[in-house]
């Protein structure tokens, strides 16, 4: 392989192989670059626009956006952590998040990336919408009030567990995820809690039965170090195979 | 629904998951709405999710998963159809019918709502009849069809004039003047070859009337040297049809009258790139035109201009229609691909473009009406003589959809470089105060602008052109804009999906009269997130209406705003507004405050 070329992350040098995005490069590298909908296992999906970055001027989101040698990317400046707050206070408000009786308080990522970049209020009226439970499955239930519509589970469901039990149905604002079966009741589709899209929400909208607070709120995920403490450096992935 | 009328349908769509939107739309048709057990029945036979199924049902503002009526009204809402008074005709058709907006009757027999612009505008206001057009809309024709309607009259046997549609070309040049003999370009065309013909595309400067004026031959290009997945080495031609842009309706001229032209340009563009497959993506509320068009490609074929040889050639290529079912975002050329497949219409991310990955993955070209009109001209007469009209880096002629406050409303071709006032002046506008180019998404000209030109250099333009004159409103206009976009939105990112609606909530505020200094301030921030951070132009373009009235109008804005700081959005009187209606009361004691309105 020869030497890795290189852009600029904040002013540091960040190696790039072609072909990858600058999100890929960056957690390649060991830097955090905040983000909701992407995750590693995942194709990109670009949907929360919490990872934008300014490329060489450009605004673009780092989960989509390819990383070419000698670019300046800004990641956490303030301009572009401004962008992310109040795109924080947009998720926060469409929907029903009420952390401190959330399950997944102190595991949950939107939460974690609020507190990382310090959003303090939510800003924005709420929307306070109206959005059922459906408890129907015996060892999965579904709180659509916290749904951020990353698609992670659809995803998961699509390309992992090969099922496609969610979607996303409606239009903007009324945008929400359903369930594939004739009832649109999880229990009436072939969804099992040893499926990854059981545990693939970054929010508490799939939540596993009888383990709620298992780990007391203090001692979860989030609780010892922030969210962006998570990103290491790893060793860049054999040539040919998929980051 | 007989399960026989079901089988016929899918049987003519082959059974096929890119045919979603067909099927669904033609068991509409036949069904009145798209219930359960039939949404089931077509997932078992195309092999799609059910979820998938009701994604795409779900998405389309004309597909309907509940029953709304036997006869559904639906008022066109455009500010141009606001202007002409199409809210209190609504108004005065649900009291005929005893309906509230929006709701379904107790018997199930009638439903009355709002839609985004149906591209009437220089013969509003308009509604659809079950997805019928019915311009000139008065208080006559609301009593007449409210008549009709409790009569149970079918929508086949109201008077036909109510769905004359006109053309109101008020000014023709390259496009609209040129009669061409079908054929004659193509046979041009075919002389020349594909190479031959990018060339005199290139040689023209034709760019795309879509608005973004992107180079035609650039595109072709593009998409006749990308590498096609399919074993067949698989092209596609598409025809942007979706003509959704509130004030727009030239394509619905151009299809109306010049078919033939449209469609030898999408040959044309086959010939360049190299495909043998085309489809008009054409809008919804153009239902009416699709039977015309059919006929139009039935003519084509039995003359040999369609078909597995053109012209005696060895040239192949046919043309399908797709239409549309209600969703502006469709206009984005990647959302459009994904409808075509038969998929909720949310914009990819690019790149990888279309021209590379388009339909089905394949090299895709997706071209507006107006450009592919022009191309025809050009095969027929040279690239320099078509170069000849317009500007320099805009060449050739532009379609301008006129309409709002002036006295001949219309269409009106111009060769580019003509200014918004000889426009003005042209269509007996006086005492203009604005005029909205382009659309909502475009861009709005105080008088002091009106010197500048339609070009792609000074004041780009899809083709609309509307005009407010002094008695007019612009905080209303851009409170307009704002609702639609927020109705329009696919939903897929962040900003535009929560952005614009909360857009249309401030702005509700403000002509509540509970509007602050820092709500202004806030629009001002949420343009520039928007216009940052969106996903497609669509999001990236939403606040401009409210963003170029606030700067150009803003004593609008300002003689609504009575706080200097923060006020909440919580309004205590109109929390009350649902005793009101249910207790029937509308008295100034039902009222916390009676100094709501400016």
């Amino acid at each position: 392989m020869s030497e890795p070329s290189h852009f600029k992350l904040d002013g540091e040098d960040i190696p790039c192989r072609p072909g990858q995005t600058v999100m890929q490069a960056a957690q390649a590298a060991g830097r955090y670059i905040p983000h909701l909908c992407w995750h590693p296992d995942f194709a990109p999906h670009g949907s929360c626009k919490i990872c934008v970055v300014k490329a060489d001027g450009r605004t673009v989101a780092a989960c989509t956006f390819e990383a070419r040698p000698g670019m300046q990317v800004e990641n956490r400046t303030p301009e572009m952590d401004d962008h992310r707050r109040r795109l924080l206070n947009m998720l926060f408000v469409e929907g029903n998040h009420f952390c401190p009786s959330c399950e997944k308080s102190g595991n949950c990522t939107l939460q974690a990336t609020a507190y990382e970049l310090g959003m303090a209020n939510f800003h924005f009226d709420h929307f306070f919408p109206d959005r059922p439970v459906d408890a129907s499955h015996p060892d999965v239930m579904l709180d659509f009030n916290r749904c951020i519509q990353c698609e992670l589970c659809v995803r998961a469901s699509r390309d992992v567990d090969g099922k496609q039990i969610f979607a996303l149905a409606g239009r903007g604002i009324r945008s929400h995820l359903i369930v594939n079966s004739a009832s649109g009741r999880l229990a009436d589709s072939n969804f099992a809690v040893s499926d990854r899209a059981a545990s693939v929400c970054p929010v508490g909208v799939i939540l596993k039965k009888r383990v709620g607070f298992a780990i007391p709120i203090g001692s979860r995920r989030y609780d010892a170090a922030p969210i962006s403490a998570e990103a290491q450096p790893s060793p860049p992935p054999a040539q040919g195979e998929r980051p | 629904m007989s399960s026989a009328t079901l089988e016929s349908i899918l049987d003519r769509h082959a059974r096929q998951g890119v045919r979603l939107m067909q099927i669904l739309r033609e068991t509409q048709e036949a069904l009145g709405w798209l219930p359960p057990e039939a949404l089931g029945e077509i997932a078992r036979a195309t092999g799609l999710t059910r979820a998938a199924v009701e994604s795409t049902a779900n998405f389309y503002s004309f597909f309907h998963t509940r029953p709304l009526g036997h006869y559904r009204v639906l008022w066109s809402d455009n500010i141009t159809d606001r202007m002409l008074g199409n809210q209190a005709l609504m108004q005065a058709l649900c009291k005929a019918l005893w309906l509230q907006p929006g709701r379904v009757s107790e018997d199930g027999l009638v439903s009355v709502d709002t839609t985004s612009c149906t591209g009437m505008c220089d013969q509003g206001p308009a509604v659809l009849v079950n997805y019928r057009t019915v311009t000139n809309m008065n208080l006559d024709r609301v009593q007449a069809m409210a008549a009709l309607i409790r009569a149970r009259v079918p929508v086949a046997e109201w008077p036909e004039e109510w769905f004359q549609i006109a053309d109101n070309i008020r000014r023709a040049g390259l496009l609209l003047d040129c009669p061409l003999a079908p054929g004659a370009a193509l046979a041009a065309g075919l002389a020349r070859g594909g190479a031959g013909l990018l060339d005199e595309i290139r040689t023209a400067g034709l760019r795309g009337r879509g608005g973004a004026g992107f180079s035609t031959a650039q595109k072709w290009q593009s998409c006749r040297d990308a590498r096609s997945p399919a074993a067949d080495g698989a092209r596609y031609v598409v025809c942007n049809a979706d003509e959704g842009e509130p004030g727009t309706f030239k394509d619905r001229v151009l299809l109306t009258r010049c078919p033939d032209l449209v469609f030898e340009g999408m040959t044309l563009a086959g010939l360049a790139v190299g495909a043998r497959r085309g489809f008009l993506y054409l809008r919804g509320e153009y239902r009416y035109l699709l039977d015309a068009l059919e006929a139009v490609l039935a003519r084509r074929r039995a003359a040999g201009l369609l078909g597995a040889s053109i012209a005696g050639s060895n040239f192949a290529f046919d043309i399908e229609i797709h239409l549309g079912a209600g969703a502006y975002v469709c206009g984005e050329e990647s959302a459009l691909i994904e409808s075509l497949e038969g998929k909720p219409g949310k914009p990819r991310i690019r790149p990888p473009f279309p021209v590379t990955s388009g339909y089905l993955n394949c090299p895709t070209t997706v071209n507006n009406v107006e450009t592919l009109a022009s191309a025809c001209l050009i095969a027929a007469h040279g690239g320099a003589w078509f170069a000849r009209s317009g500007t320099k880096v805009s060449t050739g002629s532009k379609i301008l959809s006129v309409s709002g406050d002036c006295a001949h409303p219309g269409i009106y071709e111009y060769p580019f470089g003509v200014s918004v006032q000889q426009v003005l002046e042209d269509c007996g506008a006086q005492r203009t105060l604005a005029v909205q180019v382009s659309g909502p998404s475009g861009v709005l000209l105080a008088p002091d602008e009106f010197e500048r030109r339609i070009a792609f250099e000074d004041v780009p333009s899809a083709g609309a052109f509307m005009v407010f004159d002094e008695t007019r409103d612009m905080f209303e206009v851009a409170r307009n804009f704002a609702h639609f976009f927020a109705h329009e939105s696919c939903g897929f990112c962040t900003p535009c999906r929560v952005g614009t609606a909360i857009n249309a909530r401030f702005m509700d505020k403000i002509a509540a009269g509970h509007g602050s200094r820092d709500d202004l301030e806030q629009i001002f921030r949420m343009h520039r997130l928007m216009q940052a951070t969106s996903h497609c132009g669509l999001g990236q373009t939403a606040a401009n209406p409210i963003f170029d009235t606030l700067r150009k109008f803003r004593p609008s804005y300002d003689r609504r705003i009575e706080s200097l700081h923060f006020e909440p959005a919580f309004d205590l009187d109109a929390a009350l507004s649902r005793a009101r209606r249910m207790t029937g009361r509308d008295d100034p004691a039902a009222h916390l405050t009676n100094e709501h309105q400016p």
